[in-house]
């Protein structure tokens, strides 16, 4: 079955960027893009999605709390928060939820060690 | 006013994008600084009069502003602040200082504190947007100034009437401390006008090969 990723920042250039980024690694995956957390709240109540890829930095509610709250409903989705705040508050933070930390500006280099082991989970948890 | 100039939906998304990839590393440092967690607002960027920047933070504090300033030139060039209310200025000097430095010896310390602080942050902020957009910027060495708003805002050589400014506005804060202080960026119109044909330069490198 086809792998669903929702991409949430509030950027769009920053989406294109992580969009690109993951075609690059995964081209047959599919990609649903949000520009808040509200939608991506909304995406997630209407379809299947495999695997987030969140922007910390966001109006409103931030990339910790969607995540946080994305994972109270999804224990085992691949989550990724991508920030240029290497802040060690903000990493922790990532680490309780058990969100994977990833640099921006993202790149395909940067973002390879996450989407192999999102494609792992996956694969594992399918069968 | 003799000239404007806009930027598109995606180059002012394309801008604070690159703001807000700076100030977070900045961030990030300043935390090592005084070993607290610095939270970050969402930067926003607008185009405008001197005076008008000046107001806006006029309307959010109204005791003397502390700034550290450092010139940058490059394809771009202009004046780079991080400002702090008065009062916050000498928080912020004793969550670096940490407290051992007597009462009496923190003014004496407060000003090479402050533009410790403001080099970390603000070369921080531009040597991303510098690497971003693939344009060394050269950086003064900082230099701390007081004053009102209005103050702050002036342009060194005021040429015309019709100057305006790239206000890159972000508000930080320190966790458990009554910090908070704001980045600003001054450019003149030319300075401007290569900022954006960078930054469109940029959108393009992201876009390029989008098939």
């Amino acid at each position: 079955m086809a792998i669903t990723v929702l991409i949430v920042d509030d950027s769009k250039l920053a989406r294109i960027v992580a969009g690109k980024a993951l075609a690059a690694l995964q081209p047959e995956w599919e990609r649903i893009e949000a520009g808040n957390a509200a939608d991506a709240l909304g995406i997630l109540r209407e379809k299947k999605v495999d695997v987030a890829m969140i922007d910390f930095n966001m109006p409103e509610k931030d990339g910790l709390e969607l995540a946080a709250e994305i994972r109270s409903g999804h224990p085992t989705m691949p989550i990724a928060v991508i920030t240029a705040n290497i802040q060690d508050e903000v990493i922790a933070r990532a680490r309780e939820v058990n969100a994977t930390f990833v640099s921006k500006p993202l790149t395909e280099e940067g973002l390879r060690g996450f989407i192999s082991g999102a494609a792992l989970r996956l694969r594992t948890s399918g069968e | 006013m003799a000239s404007t100039m806009t930027l598109t939906d995606l180059e002012r998304d394309a801008l604070t994008e690159l703001v807000n990839i700076g100030v977070s590393r900045a961030a990030s440092n300043l935390r090592k600084m005084i070993g607290e967690e610095v939270l970050l607002s969402v930067p926003s960027v607008e185009i405008m009069a001197p005076q008008n920047a000046a107001r806006l933070i006029g309307e959010r504090e109204t005791e003397d502003l502390v700034a550290i300033q450092q010139q940058f030139e490059g394809a771009f060039s202009g004046r780079a602040l991080l400002i702090f209310p008065q009062e916050t200025s000498l928080d912020l000097v004793h969550a670096i200082l940490g407290g051992d430095v007597p009462s009496d010896q923190i003014a004496e310390m407060e000003q090479e504190a402050l533009a410790e602080t403001g080099n970390v942050i603000l070369n921080g902020c531009l040597a991303t947007m510098a690497n971003m957009l693939k344009r060394p910027l050269s950086i003064s060495l900082p230099e701390v100034v007081r004053g009102g708003g209005s103050h702050l805002f002036r342009f060194r050589q005021e040429s015309s009437d019709d100057g305006l400014v790239l206000f890159l506005y972000i508000n930080f804060s320190v966790r458990n401390k009554d910090i908070r202080g704001y980045i600003a960026m001054l450019m003149d119109l030319p300075s401007l006008t290569a900022l954006k044909e960078l930054i469109t330069s940029f959108i393009n490198r992201v876009l390029g090969d989008e098939t």
